[in-house]
């Protein structure tokens, strides 16, 4: 099984991905935003960063690098996509995903180790967690707020697309507490913690995170 | 009209602003005999930043030569590069390399907070970068103004968020580094930044330009307006130019271009086509042409013209002076100048061939046809004025020495003296920085193994065999007011003992000393005694100084900041998952206070908290016991005996205890060792102490090391889960209590 990490000019958790991948005993591909050409691979994440400088708005131009066209088509056609924080913010932009990621409402980065519950543990990257299981990650973004119009908050709500919310502390004044969503069928996902670096005790608060990686591999395996 | 060497040979006495520009009179005959006629406007433009004190070092060159006559062999072996290049490498064993070094950026961030601050980590990154190293890790030094004072409102964000803004938009991890604040930095706060570079022994890169022939290449962003504040006397009041007439002195960064210019960089190393490169830091092309040339065979051409522009109407000089961040140059053969650009447009970093190596032994320079600069180019990198400045023991030293603090009004009861810990675990300096470092990606890259609120940032360095390294950089302003020798010697102690709690062995330090003006032999003085106290130290460790900066004219009118040598220790790692962290976590682990308490007070943090005093005598320094502490922490990490370590220092055991119990949220239960007065025991400051968690099937093992050493140790309490710090006898407090009072502090001071 092998899962694709694309770098962007800005992407900086790549090689955090690739590495979350390995640990989860997948096959890890760099991938390169400027082929069109996913390679083979089998699932994509879109790594954090500031992919383009987070010029014009976070994940505004990324959307439009060569590698989208077929990632896009992929996504369509059910391949399992992850998008973590900067990598969240281009598939809003790229319209995989609804609603928008927009400044920190204390207008300040943040970092700190975020408590999750895990909302929807049917997706294609939740299926190793419980429904209601309730994880430490770390989180760390400047634009992580998560806001949609109201009937779209209720219908992600209705259709049980809110992967992960946030617990104990609403670290960046997203709607409803959001951390992560999901597209209808559920094999794109967007989160803006970061699952890649909770995947080792020695540097991670948790290995919490690793449970992203291994749901898709298995998920794969038994498709 | 362009001044060109020709005109400027036959207009002698044409009047020129060295005055202005920052030269002395001396100075500017000494440029005039050097190139047996007035310089041009260029070339004036040249030695006056070049021959600044910033980047000529011109004060501090006699001092800081005792850095270099010291041994350069660390623990771990020899220095593979040392004092005199960009930074300091230190062999760390498995191939590896690592470099680090520190630099200043206080003035630009006074006046522009932000971009001060941002461009101070874009600087130093590239100096660790130019050595051929991919930047890992950065760690930041912040002094400010009082805590309650208005324009620390201004610049304590500012530069937080310019920190955090450049870092982690470069995906480096902040590991650490310090927050104080004190009077003396009210309007003159300090801000430095550390960064940490990794490479393989054979891709250790130093500033050259050698081989006739071969191309100057100027890569990365375009050069722009920014920072030259003072070239643009020279544009604005000697030429008839039409450009905007005043610039920003401080420049911008674009942390994203640093980004791709980091990629871009180490792709080119990988390609094995850099036959030479530097950084452009302070002073632009200026500093990256002479310094280039003067290494090298001693000539080099540059066609300025082909230097691409942001703003097509700066003159000459100015661009010789912008300071434009994000910009590299390297020294590239003829035949790997076509591989050089193709991977330079892979990462879409614009390159242009500025130049070519020769050997006329000058650097000259042209523009629209005509020569501009023709010069030696080592009298402008390397050959500046160096001063004796006269220094003297200042006549007020003996009287701040004298008012001890002895006599300052002690806690006596359980009950004053458990305000009194409230009252310091909340003050400004003693306070959680969480709502500082809360703002820093530490986690980018994957392999922080420890980062603040821990004594010691530690990364890992090697996937493989988890071989790591430790940082740690620290200072105490008042100490080293009290007694500049001492209290640079304190510094180091500090920054040791950090690396050395987390059970890496400490090898090689860095500094950056930030003080008044030297031309106050007061402040002189200072200096002196404390480059004096920092190689006396480094040569009784065994630590060598690898490299360093410095930072003059921290001052304003009469008043300079306290002397504040901020002082960088490296330590090595064999098994980063050997490492100790600092924090209590298992109920039942016994807790014991390595190392023994006098009464010291001197420039204690009680002293300043509770009764705004400064006087006295700083704690003594005892670099025996440091090493013998050192040696004992290493052992027992190895053989994983310990849970948790931390260093005693500002604050006291008190503080120690506070840290170390809300780190997991545990309680401690602890008592006073026979002999010792409960009040010295909690807040005394003395050195060479920290404060470990053993396992209880661990402890026979532990003290038995400890007294086969020779080394104080004392059973002073127990962790426990009652939720509650007890100090057995005297008071007790509870943990939320605690918390509260030590982590409001600076959100209520910058609440929204």
């Amino acid at each position: 099984m092998t899962i694709g990490v694309v770098t962007f000019p800005g992407s900086l958790d790549d090689s955090d991905a690739l590495r979350a991948v390995r640990i989860a005993s997948g096959d890890a591909v760099s991938l390169w935003h400027g082929d069109a050409d996913l390679r083979g691979v089998d699932a994509v994440v879109l790594p954090g960063g500031f992919s383009y400088g987070d010029y014009l708005r976070c994940g505004a131009i990324a959307r439009f690098a060569p590698i989208m066209e077929p990632l896009i088509d992929a996504a369509r056609g059910g391949m399992p996509i992850l998008g973590i924080c900067n990598g969240f913010q281009v598939l809003c932009e790229a319209h995989l995903l609804p609603g928008a990621l927009v400044r920190n409402d204390h207008r300040k980065f943040v970092c700190r180790d975020q408590r999750l519950r895990i909302e929807n543990a049917s997706t294609a990257w939740t299926s190793s967690y419980e429904d209601g299981q309730e994880i430490v990650i770390p989180l760390k973004n400047g634009e992580g707020g998560f806001v949609a119009d109201d009937a779209t908050l209720d219908r992600l709500e209705g259709e049980g697309r809110v992967v992960a919310r946030y617990l104990e502390c609403n670290p960046n004044g997203s709607y409803r507490d959001i951390a992560g969503v999901a597209n209808e069928r559920g094999n794109v996902v967007g989160l803006m913690p970061h699952p890649e670096h909770a995947v080792e005790t020695l540097t991670g608060p948790s290995t919490d995170g690793l449970g992203f990686f291994t749901s898709v591999l298995m998920s794969m395996a038994a498709a | 009209m362009i001044d060109t060497t020709e005109n400027a040979a036959k207009t002698p006495d044409h009047p020129q602003p060295w005055a202005e520009l920052g030269l002395r009179a001396n100075e500017y005959e000494r440029v005039r005999d050097i190139l047996g006629r007035r310089p041009t406007n260029a070339e004036l433009a040249m030695y006056s930043v070049m021959w600044s004190e910033h980047c000529s070092y011109k004060s501090s060159k006699v001092h800081l030569r005792r850095f270099g006559e010291q041994s350069q062999v660390t623990p771990v072996g020899k220095l593979l590069a040392g004092i005199g290049e960009n930074a300091g490498v230190v062999d760390i064993g498995n191939g590896l390399a690592v470099t680090f070094k520190a630099e200043s950026h206080n003035h630009p961030s006074y006046v522009e907070p932000y971009q001060g601050a941002a461009t101070g980590v874009g600087g130093i990154v590239r100096d660790i970068l130019a050595m051929g190293a991919r930047p890992v890790g950065v760690m930041d030094s912040l002094r400010f103004g009082p805590l309650d004072a208005d324009d620390t409102q201004r610049v304590l964000p500012g530069v937080v968020a310019g920190v955090g803004g450049y870092g982690n938009c470069l995906g480096l991890p902040n590991i650490g580094g310090e927050v104080v604040f004190d009077p003396s930095y009210a309007g003159n706060p300090l801000v430095n930044a550390l960064c940490v570079g990794v490479m393989r022994h054979e891709d250790l890169h130093l500033a050259k330009a050698s081989g006739v022939g071969n191309q100057v290449i100027l890569y990365g962003a375009r050069t722009g307006g920014d920072g030259i504040g003072g070239a643009s006397i020279l544009a604005s009041e000697t030429f008839e130019s039409e450009g905007p007439v005043k610039r920003p002195s401080v420049q911008v960064g674009d942390p994203f271009m640093e980004k791709l210019l980091i990629e871009c960089t180490l792709e080119l190393f990988a390609a094995e086509i850099i036959a030479g490169i530097q950084d452009f830091g302070a002073a632009g092309l200026s500093c990256a042409t002479s310094e280039l040339a003067s290494a090298g065979e001693g000539g080099m051409h540059v066609v300025l013209d082909r230097v691409p522009l942001r703003d097509s109407t700066l003159a000459p000089e100015e661009i010789l002076m912008s300071e434009s961040q994000e910009r590299m140059m390297a020294v590239v053969e003829p035949a790997d100048v076509e591989r050089f650009m193709k991977i330079c447009a892979k990462w879409d970093v614009q390159a242009d061939v500025v130049g070519e190596v020769n050997a006329s032994g000058r650097l000259t320079i042209e523009w629209r046809g005509e020569t501009i600069v023709d010069v030696p180019p080592r009298t402008v990198a390397h050959d500046g004025p160096v001063y004796e400045r006269p220094f003297a023991r200042p006549d007020w030293q003996d009287a701040l020495q004298a008012a001890s603090p002895a006599h300052l009004a002690r806690p006596s009861t359980g009950d004053d003296l458990r305000a009194t810990l409230l009252r310091m675990v909340g003050s400004p300096n003693l306070c959680s920085r969480a709502w500082v470092t809360d703002q820093y990606d530490r986690y980018v890259l994957g392999n922080t193994v420890l980062a603040q609120p821990e004594d010691a940032g530690v990364l890992r360095i090697d996937e493989a065999s988890g071989l790591g390294i430790a940082l740690s950089l620290d200072a105490n302003g008042r100490y080293a007011k009290l007694d500049p020798y001492t209290g640079t010697q304190l510094a180091l102690a500090e920054a040791y003992r950090n690396v050395a709690v987390t059970g890496a062995r400490p090898v090689a330090v860095t500094n950056c000393l930030n003080f008044g003006s030297p031309e106050d032999p007061d402040v002189m003085w200072q200096f002196a005694e404390a480059v004096r106290g920092l190689a006396d130290g480094c040569q009784e460790l065994g630590t060598p100084v690898t490299g360093g900066n410095v930072s003059l004219y921290n001052q304003t009118a009469e008043t300079a900041i306290h002397p504040t040598p901020v002082v960088g220790v490296l330590g090595v790692i064999d098994d980063v998952s050997r490492r100790i962290p600092s924090g209590f976590r298992t109920p039942g682990h016994i807790i014991y206070l390595l190392g023994g308490t006098r009464d010291e007070f001197g420039g204690s943090e009680w002293a300043n908290v509770v009764h705004g005093h400064l006087g006295g005598l700083p704690p003594a320094v005892d670099f025996g016991a440091e090493k013998a502490l050192a040696d004992i922490l290493h052992s027992a990490a190895g053989d994983g005996m310990i849970a948790a370590a931390h260093d005693v220092s500002d604050g006291g055991v008190a503080q120690a205890l506070v840290e170390s119990v809300l780190r997991h949220g545990v309680g401690a239960r602890v008592w006073v060792p026979g002999g010792l007065d409960p009040f010295v025991f909690l807040f005394s400051e003395s050195t060479a102490r920290v404060i470990v968690a053993v396992p209880h099937p661990d402890e026979v093992r532990f003290t038995g090391m400890c007294a086969a050493r020779g080394y104080p140790h004392e059973r002073i309490g127990v962790v426990d889960d009652e939720g509650v710090l007890d100090v057995q006898g005297q008071f007790s407090v509870g943990i939320d209590e605690l918390r509260r009072a030590h982590e409001e502090t600076l959100p209520a001071a910058f609440a929204e």
